[in-house]
């Protein structure tokens, strides 16, 4: 192969997923792999946060999933809008949240992302775009679809129009929701894109055992929705699949429907011992974790040597540990403040009452 | 003032938003080319254009989503359920999305949503076709539910709710439409969470509202011409409820009725009744009772479905029993 390079190739290196490395190219190529390794450092610390009760409720974590977390934010734009499942906090800080106030949120304080009140499965941030993360699954594709709506009325279709990204899990493909929405944005032409992040398992059940058409991407058919999948743990291919299928979202109103191939190398949540594995099927799963194949490649093809590398890991450590100490500080919010936000437009009547208060009308009762 | 159906002032409260504020948008199932399965939207594509007159495809969870998005960037879309029955199948996006998002998100977004519907039974159209679910929905905080019973509130608080910045569920009924009354010429904003005295009394007091409420007037004026005063207090608004105008009513008339188109258990009335002996209980001189509609899927026959629904005769006997068991002298 190498014989048979051109001149200008072979100042290159062919570093995977076909993409050459040049100077520029070697940035990004940098810069992908800072970010899965503070997704990394980040989950892996949230999970020992959650062992130690710093972090309750549900924790879903990212891991083994960074490759494709980071080319998908690679492709959105700063003007598009991201709705995401509960398994976001990668997608949240590729998205460009800091990771002090995303650890605060996991905390359950008034510094978090969503003030607190949301947790884990509900990162927030109106000025990034972020537009949630959803607990519910499925529950995030109508609305999505219907921010999608919203920008048709807002800007005429071109390169620089913006656009939607929604993600979902393989699991929410059989809901109602995924197939309604799919419908509506084809039928009323809207700038969306939806992402199937298919890790195998709906929690512990294979998509194999829950989805009759198990090449998820097939599944926009009925609608007239063009579908591809990628290999979920090439950033690069990730992020061109995604690129390209937001441009015809722009440009042509198309919606459509990625699937991106990846898997979670633990349970389903951070208590879930994922005994439904087998030792070797875990095996196997640690053999593809994207993290340590794109370093390999990195330093084959010298765009990271260890050095560098090693201190890329040693940033997201110190990142991690700010994180969790921004967190810690952050006083936890106060119970006075319970009804704020209870409504948006404020009304006479509306409840403050802890449990056990009186009604407000008990006042008026004869003593 | 101009006397206008309750129909009509719906479809004015429309219009007159659309021509008010371009971010106002309407969807749902037969709105535009068919007018509305109830006619309130007649017209308004005609004028106003597919844009913001969207006809859907049946399916009640994707096109609530969709308006719960567009709401989160900045539309206000006004959504028609054919009934309320059919709300069921987008519950999920209601309750766990449109009521969650302004609080779970630390007030960082909200959603002006309108989710108009008429409950109510009557019809013969049997027990999927015929229910009252408006509580499902009260429960709920986040929600807004507004229920009004006169052409002039319907007007009033429709235009409300459109420019409310939180989901309002707006239950309209199958037997209001036709009903006509005064509705004050121009523009009126309502104000969600306030009951309303619809007719003042002394001896006893009725709380109701929506179809009910219509009701309980007829029956107030029935009595007035038998010397019982009674007086009618029109809920208005379901969630927040205006319990004090309630507990007001009932400690100056120290008996209380109410009429409820939903069922008995868990329903509007249970609420009320809680309401009202934590707020007037020492003002009672006899336990509140209810009259609601039988527990039972409606059937489709019709003297079935009278037995089954709550009608004037049932409001008048049960009255007629408070008042003899504390010696109304009338």
């Amino acid at each position: 192969m190498a014989a048979q390079r051109s001149a200008a190739q072979a100042k290159t290196e062919q570093v995977g997923g076909g993409a050459l490395v040049t100077a520029a190219s070697a940035q990004t190529w940098r810069g992908y792999y800072r970010q899965m390794t503070l997704i990394r450092a980040f989950e892996l610390r949230a999970a020992e946060m959650y062992q130690r009760a710093k972090i309750g409720g549900y924790c879903h974590l990212n891991l083994g999933e960074e490759a494709t977390v980071v080319g998908l934010m690679a492709a959105l734009e700063s003007r598009d809008y991201l709705f995401t499942t509960y398994r976001e906090h990668g997608y949240a800080l590729a998205r460009g949240l800091e990771p002090g106030p995303v650890m605060a949120e996991l905390f359950g304080k008034t510094t978090g992302v969503s003030g607190g009140r949301g947790g884990s499965m509900h990162l927030f941030d109106a000025k990034l775009r972020m537009l949630g993360g959803y607990g519910i699954v499925g529950g995030q594709i109508p609305p999505a679809t219907g921010a999608a709506l919203a920008l048709t009325y807002r800007g005429e279709p071109g390169p620089d129009a913006e656009a939607v990204m929604c993600l979902l899990g393989d699991g929410a493909t059989n809901i109602g929701s995924f197939h309604e929405s799919l419908n509506l944005a084809a039928l009323w032409r809207l700038p969306i894109v939806y992402v199937i992040v298919n890790n195998g398992l709906g929690m512990g059940t294979p998509v194999e055992r829950a989805a009759a058409e198990p090449d998820l991407y097939k599944r926009g058919c009925s609608y007239r929705i063009p579908g591809e999948r990628v290999d979920g743990d090439d950033v690069i291919a990730v992020r061109d699949a995604a690129r390209a299928a937001l441009t015809r979202a722009r440009v042509e109103r198309q919606p459509g429907l990625l699937e991106t191939v990846t898997h979670r190398l633990r349970g389903h949540s951070v208590v879930d011992p994922a005994k439904y594995r087998s030792k070797q099927e875990a095996e196997r799963l640690r053999g593809l974790d994207p993290i340590p194949a794109l370093r390999a490649r990195l330093v084959a093809a010298g765009v990271l040597d260890e050095a560098s590398a090693r201190q890329i890991d040693e940033d997201a450590q110190t990142q991690v540990d700010a994180a969790v100490a921004f967190a810690d500080d952050s006083p936890d919010p106060q119970p006075a403040a319970l009804f704020e936000h209870a409504y948006a437009t404020p009304v006479p009547n509306t409840p403050h009452q802890l449990p056990g208060d009186p009604l407000a009308t008990a006042a008026g009762a004869r003593s | 003032m101009t006397v206008t159906s309750y129909r009509q002032a719906l479809h004015d409260a429309l219009r007159a938003e659309l021509l008010r504020d371009e971010s106002v948008l309407l969807l749902g199932e037969e709105i535009g080319v068919f007018e509305g399965s109830y006619k309130i939207t007649a017209g308004l594509l005609t004028e106003f254009g597919p844009n913001r007159v969207r006809d859907t495809p049946i399916c009640e969870e994707g096109f609530v989503g969709a308006a719960i998005g567009a709401a989160m960037l900045g539309m206000r879309p006004v959504v028609e359920i054919m009934t309320i029955n059919f709300s069921l199948l987008a519950i999920d996006q209601i309750v766990n999305h449109a009521a969650k998002m302004h609080a779970m998100f630390g007030g960082q977004v909200s959603v002006p949503l309108v989710i108009r519907t008429p409950g109510g039974g009557g019809q013969q159209l049997a027990a999927t076709h015929s229910q009252n679910l408006e509580v499902w929905y009260a429960h709920v905080p986040g929600m807004k539910v507004v229920a009004p019973a006169t052409p002039s509130d319907a007007k009033a608080l429709l235009t409300a709710a459109i420019r409310d910045d939180d989901p309002v569920l707006f239950l309209e009924n199958l037997a209001l439409y036709n009903t006509k009354g005064d509705v004050p010429d121009g523009e009126q904003v309502g104000q969600i969470g306030t009951a309303a005295i619809v007719k003042a009394g002394s001896d006893l007091t009725v709380i109701s509202y929506s179809r009910c409420t219509v009701i309980a007037m007829e029956v107030a004026n029935q009595l007035q011409h038998d010397g019982v005063s009674v007086e009618v207090v029109d809920l208005r608004s379901l969630r927040p409820l205006d319990r004090e105008t309630i507990c007001a009513s009932v400690r100056k008339t120290s008996r209380a009725v109410v009429l409820e188109d939903d069922w008995l258990t868990y329903g509007v009335g249970a609420e009320i009744a809680a309401t009202i002996q934590e707020g007037a209980f020492d003002y009672l001189d006899a336990p509140v009772r209810r009259v609601a509609a039988a527990e039972i899927p409606l059937p489709y026959a019709k003297p079935l479905e009278l037995a089954a629904l709550p009608a004037a005769a049932d409001l008048s006997k049960v009255i007629g029993e408070i008042l003899d068991a504390t010696r109304f002298n009338r």
